[in-house]
């Protein structure tokens, strides 16, 4: 690997970080995982001049349900912490079944989620569940902390609304009002592939009644699809046949495929439905506490 | 008494590969390990499209760059007459360009620096004005009357074919297909796909000035024909050339050709008078390098009622890239694709090939393939399926109708080839029971209650492994024979060394059992060095699975002349006649009575310290072994898979494999070679493919496109042995290297299209990725992964 030459710092504090990124006035870049950023320094389609590595600042690797019941994911929680995760297993069922579909094991014990958000691949899982999940991410820059929501952030492909000296902290989902449901579907040619098409759906679910639904979709247009539109025709229904297949039909048609090697763009769209189908069936049978 | 031939490391003993000792350890000495002192390191600049003419070159950035010590183009080759090369086809390839760029990828400029970095910055500031041609992607548009001529350099040459080659006896297979009851037909493209050696391609050129000698680290898998070609082309004397293949990652075909990067480093290395280290990056890898296949096969089989097989008529055309690069006898232009149907007792074949270029990578059989029998295994398991089909016969009826019986062995096929040995039916009996054949009717309707489809695809081949015998293999008129030589110390251990070169493939720890197995040395007392032109003998190489039958029998060779020796000096410590001296694993002993005896290891000290009057002193030797024909591998493999139809997606339930490589020397690196080939004939199968667009970008150039499996989707294989002997080689063996890759394809495809059977569906075109099964599912019709290339005849 030979990328062009780059400064390297390993600030301990997110204070110091973030005096970096200013100082680098747009050409410095924060180091996470490195499971994207040093693939494109690699290929030199990325030629920071400032790397900010945050990997040793201390505590932010936390997964922590507050007590309404929010979910909070800490800048430097890895992928493989997410899918081991007990309590997100009981507890966030969209990302309990995203994770293990995140690239292949070897990527996840270094990507975080934090950094595959602020990637804004468009093929990327996390940025499609955090939309499906109406979470926001609390970010800091010189003039204090703020926060965005989902729906704001991508901007289109690997393009977020972080000004270049911000660094997102944690994500945050916010607390169902019944229950939380949902899943993740994908589909790949090979496991840590991206997605060919991959559907995040989100329910917040009292009994068999649907008080909330999310979907978002990846791999299926120029940037992270937000389909969350679509869930109106399931608020306050149960999931029967008719609801699943109307949603369905919706959330696809959100979809923006371009046929290429992967698919033609009708397939990519039928894939769509039958996960959300799949999914949304799958939530419908289960026993609803 | 005689030795434990397994405790000693002998033939059939699983003894542990003794390299992975250091290669588990990161312990291997690969090109780029190698550190000379003084070193720069080369750049290549490559074509960011595929068909361009060059209208300039401004290198003049790049010689500012600090750190840069020479920067080349193709016109200071030129001047040095190294712009051109010979290919092993009797083509040329280009160097570094000089008129046109020929494909994305090809290798345009070369920047030498202090360090890696720097020489890849100045890369990035040289200027290529380019005139962008029409680019030509596949043979069609290579053939139509109007394309633009790619090969514009060569005297001659017109438009963009490059042969045509026919074999077979054609008026006797028209005959065949006049009486015939049914002509059954399929067309299909098998895709371009890569290697892909996890070590890419790279050389460490170090001319000395001062003594005349050039010294080439160089990840080879053939480096006495990498000395050879470099004496041609470098014009330098053959004696002061040494080419050092040290620990090689992966070759698969790949490391065979000579690729620019060699040839550029060389000359950089003579002009600047210091070592200079070039290491191809991933994407050049794949991008540039020999690939494998890309080829379009249509035929017809000739078929009686009953299911006899009357002829076969195939008909080939081949993508061969920009340049006629191909490694493979030199005979032959589409290497050895006429070994189809050699399994089938078959009384007629023909077959007519055509080869175009185009503006695509060169190479064609670089990929575990013996010289395209990949593709002629895969297009007869592919034709047999739909000839039995279209019988509405049982598919593993059809075959054991055809196949070469048994004692029909010597059995001449159809297209000249005579194979010796096999048990076929015995092979697929096997199969059919492991995988449960018999029930599978009922497990198909079960599963389609659930709403999956179920198929099951069998596969069973042989296949001509192991070039050459010297009257028909050469390459550029180098017979294809091998070499070992075997020097026993007065310890009783010893140094072997052979002219093929292994890679990864365990050959430090399968050639010592051959040893052991001829004289009783344990394995473990016996070192194997190979690689360096200096001390190995001379040999073709590893590819083509040959190595066991060529360089594996002039191992046994060279053992049993230093055992002949070994006797007459066992006859001296006995104090008895030779006559009167018996051999036993690892010993010498007087007939009537066997107390009476000497070691192998007391005549070695003896050809040191105590031979007699007249005898020549040391126990060492060297053989050729040129063998008296091909082996003749079988394998039998069969695939059970389902397919969820609102996907296209499909999973394997059961993979049975059934090899019949004769004797195995190593049985565990045996079960190694099934499973890699396995796997990577399941990632053919399911997932992996060059293609390139319209405007002849590459799509598979880097590893987010061009997939290789993993152990997580790869399935379990259940493995199954059959031993038929070679009857040629002097242990038996056959080569087993590439059997898997080759036949493991097409039972996936068929278990896919036998699951698509009531369908109408006939082909899909690999990889066959879930869209591509759906599209067939839905529509009912044929997938293919090209536009059907129309027959060139
Ligand atoms: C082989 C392979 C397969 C993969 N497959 C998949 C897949 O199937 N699905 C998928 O979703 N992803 C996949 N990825 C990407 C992987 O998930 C990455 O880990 C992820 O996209 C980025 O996370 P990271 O922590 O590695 O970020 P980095 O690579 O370190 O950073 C990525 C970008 O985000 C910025 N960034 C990182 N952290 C922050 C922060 N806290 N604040 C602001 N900006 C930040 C960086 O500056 C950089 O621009 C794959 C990667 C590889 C190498």
């Amino acid at each position: 690997m030979y990328p062009s030459r780059f400064n390297y710092e390993s600030p301990k504090t997110i204070a110091e970080a973030i005096k970096l990124l200013d100082a680098g006035n747009g050409e410095a870049k924060i180091l996470a995982g490195g499971q994207s950023l040093i693939p494109m320094i690699k290929l030199r389609f990325a030629f920071p001049e400032q790397i900010v590595d945050i990997n040793n600042i201390p505590g932010l690797d936390y997964i922590r349900f507050d007590a309404d019941g929010s979910l909070h994911i800490g800048a430097l929680v890895r992928h493989e912490h997410l899918e081991k995760s007990v309590e997100i297993s009981m507890r966030q069922p969209t990302i309990a079944a995203a994770a293990p579909l995140v690239s292949d094991p070897i990527v996840r014990t270094r990507g975080t989620f934090v950094g595959s958000v602020c990637h804004a691949d468009p093929q990327g899982d996390w940025a499609a569940t955090m939309i499906a999940l109406k979470g926001h991410l609390v970010v800091q820059g010189p003039k204090g902390t703020r926060t965005i929501a989902m729906k704001d952030f991508v901007l289109g492909p690997y393009a977020n609304s972080l000004n270049y000296n911000e660094i997102a902290i944690e994500a945050v989902i916010p607390a169902p009002k019944g229950v939380a449901r949902g899943g993740y579907l994908k589909l790949e040619r090979r496991v840590g592939d991206f997605a060919t098409a991959s559907v995040a759906v989100a329910l917040d679910m009292s009994g068999d009644t649907v008080l909330g639904a999310g979907f978002a979709l990846a791999g299926v247009g120029g940037k992270t699809i937000d389909a969350n539109d679509a869930a109106s025709v399931l608020i306050g229904q149960k999931l029967t046949d008719a609801t699943i297949a109307k949603v369905a039909a919706l959330v696809a048609a959100k979809a923006e495929p371009r046929t290429d090697h992967r698919g033609s763009a009708e397939y990519k769209r039928h894939i769509v439905e039958i996960f959300v189908k799949r999914i949304l069936v799958a939530n419908s049978t289960q026993k609803v506490a | 008494m005689s030795l434990d031939e397994v405790k000693i490391g002998g033939m059939g003993a699983s003894r542990r590969r003794v390299e992975d000792n250091r290669f588990i350890r990161g312990k291997g000495n690969y090109v780029d390990d190698i550190v000379l002192p003084g070193m720069l390191h080369m750049e290549i600049l490559r074509s960011p499209v595929a068909h361009a003419r060059i209208k300039s070159i401004d290198t003049s950035a790049a010689w500012d760059v600090p750190g840069v010590r020479l920067v080349l183009t193709g016109e200071m080759m030129a001047a040095r007459n190294l712009a051109w090369m010979p290919t092993l086809s009797y083509d040329t390839a280009a160097v570094l360009a000089t008129d046109k760029v020929r494909f994305q990828g090809q290798e345009v400029c070369a920047v030498i620096a202090d360090d890696p970095y720097i020489a890849k910055d100045a890369c990035g500031k040289i200027v290529v004005d380019y005139e962008i041609l029409p680019p030509i992607v596949n043979p069609v548009q290579a053939a139509a009357p109007d394309a633009v001529q790619i090969r514009d350099d060569k005297a001659g040459q017109v438009g963009n074919k490059i042969f045509d080659w026919e074999i077979g006896d054609k008026a006797r297979t028209d005959k065949a297909f006049q009486d015939a009851d049914v002509v059954s037909k399929i067309e299909l493209h098998y895709p371009r796909t890569h290697p892909s050696p996890m070590e890419t391609c790279g050389s460490l050129a170090d001319y000395d000035r001062a003594t005349g000698k050039l010294t080439v680290y160089l990840t080879t898998q053939a480096p006495h024909i990498v000395r050879a070609a470099v004496a041609m082309v470098a014009e330098l004397p053959e004696q002061n050339i040494r080419i050092v293949s040290p620990d090689i990652g992966g070759g698969f075909g790949n490391k065979v050709p000579i690729y620019p990067g060699y040839v550029v480093a060389i000359l950089a290395s003579i002009l600047t008078e210091k070592p200079v280290k070039w290491i191809e990056d991933k994407t050049g890898n794949l991008t540039s390098t020999g690939f494998g296949r890309d080829v379009y096969l249509k035929g017809e089989m000739a078929l009686r009622k009953d299911g006899k097989i009357l002829g076969v008529r195939m008909n080939t055309i081949s993508d061969h890239g920009a340049f006629f690069a191909d490694a493979q006898p030199s005979k032959f232009k589409i290497g050895l694709m006429h070994s189809a149907f050699a399994a089938y007792d078959i009384p007629t074949a023909h077959m007519f090939a055509t080869g175009y270029y185009t503006n695509k990578a060169p190479g064609g059989v670089a990929y575990r393939c013996s010289f395209r029998v990949t593709e002629a295994m895969f297009f007869q398991e592919r034709m047999v399926q739909a000839a039995a089909d279209d019988l509405g016969m049982d598919q593993a009826e059809f075959r054991r109708v055809n196949f070469v019986k048994d004692e029909q062995h010597p059995h001449r096929t159809a297209f000249g080839f005579l194979t010796d040995s096999g048990q076929y039916e015995k092979c697929l009996d096997i199969g059919l029971e492991a995988i449960g054949y018999k029930n599978f009717a009922a497990e198909k309707a079960e599963a389609a209650k659930r709403g999956r489809l179920l198929g099951i695809g069998i596969s069973t081949m042989t296949e001509p492994l192991g070039a050459g015998n010297s009257r028909e293999y050469d390459i550029l008129g180098i017979k294809m024979f091998d070499s070992a030589e075997l020097r026993i110390h007065m310890s009783g251990k010893a140094i072997l060394r052979t002219g093929s070169r292994g890679q990864g493939t365990g050959h430090e720890t399968t050639w010592a059992q051959i040893v052991a197995h001829e004289l009783g040395i344990p394995a473990d007392d016996i070192l194997v060095e190979e690689g360096d032109t200096d001390t190995a003998p001379f040999g073709m190489g590893t590819y083509a699975s040959r190595s066991t039958p060529v360089a594996g029998a002039a191992i046994a060779m060279v053992a049993r002349k230093v055992r002949a020796k070994a006797r007459k000096l066992a006859a001296h410590l006995l104090e008895v006649s030779e006559e009167d001296i018996e051999w036993e694993l690892g010993r010498f002993y007087v007939r009537g009575n066997q107390e009476r005896g000497v070691t192998i290891q007391d005549c070695a000290m003896a050809a040191y310290s105590n031979m007699p009057d007249g005898m020549e002193p040391g126990l060492e030797n060297v053989a050729y072994y040129d063998p008296p024909n091909l082996t003749w591998p079988f394998a039998c493999y069969i695939a059970k898979i389902e397919i969820d139809p609102e996907t296209g997606v499909w999973d394997v339930l059961q993979f049975v494999a059934v090899d019949d490589c004769g004797v195995r020397i190593n049985p565990m690196i045996v079960e190694g070679q099934i499973m890699g080939g396995l796997t990577e004939a399941y990632a053919m199968a399911n997932m992996q493919y060059q293609t390139y667009d319209e405007e002849g970008n590459i799509i598979g150039g880097n590893y987010m496109d061009f997939l290789l499996p993993t152990a997580w989707e790869t399935p379990g294989f259940e493995l199954y042995e059959v031993v038929t002997p070679c009857p040629h080689h002097p242990i038996g063996a056959k080569g087993v290297g590439e059997c898997a890759t080759v036949g493991g394809p097409a039972a996936f495809v068929n278990a896919v299209m036998d699951a698509l059977k009531d369908k109408g569906v006939r082909n899909i075109d690999m990889p066959l990725m879930p869209n591509r099964v759906y599209e067939a599912l839905t529509t009912g019709k044929d997938v293919y992964g090209m536009p059907p290339v129309r027959s060139g005849n």
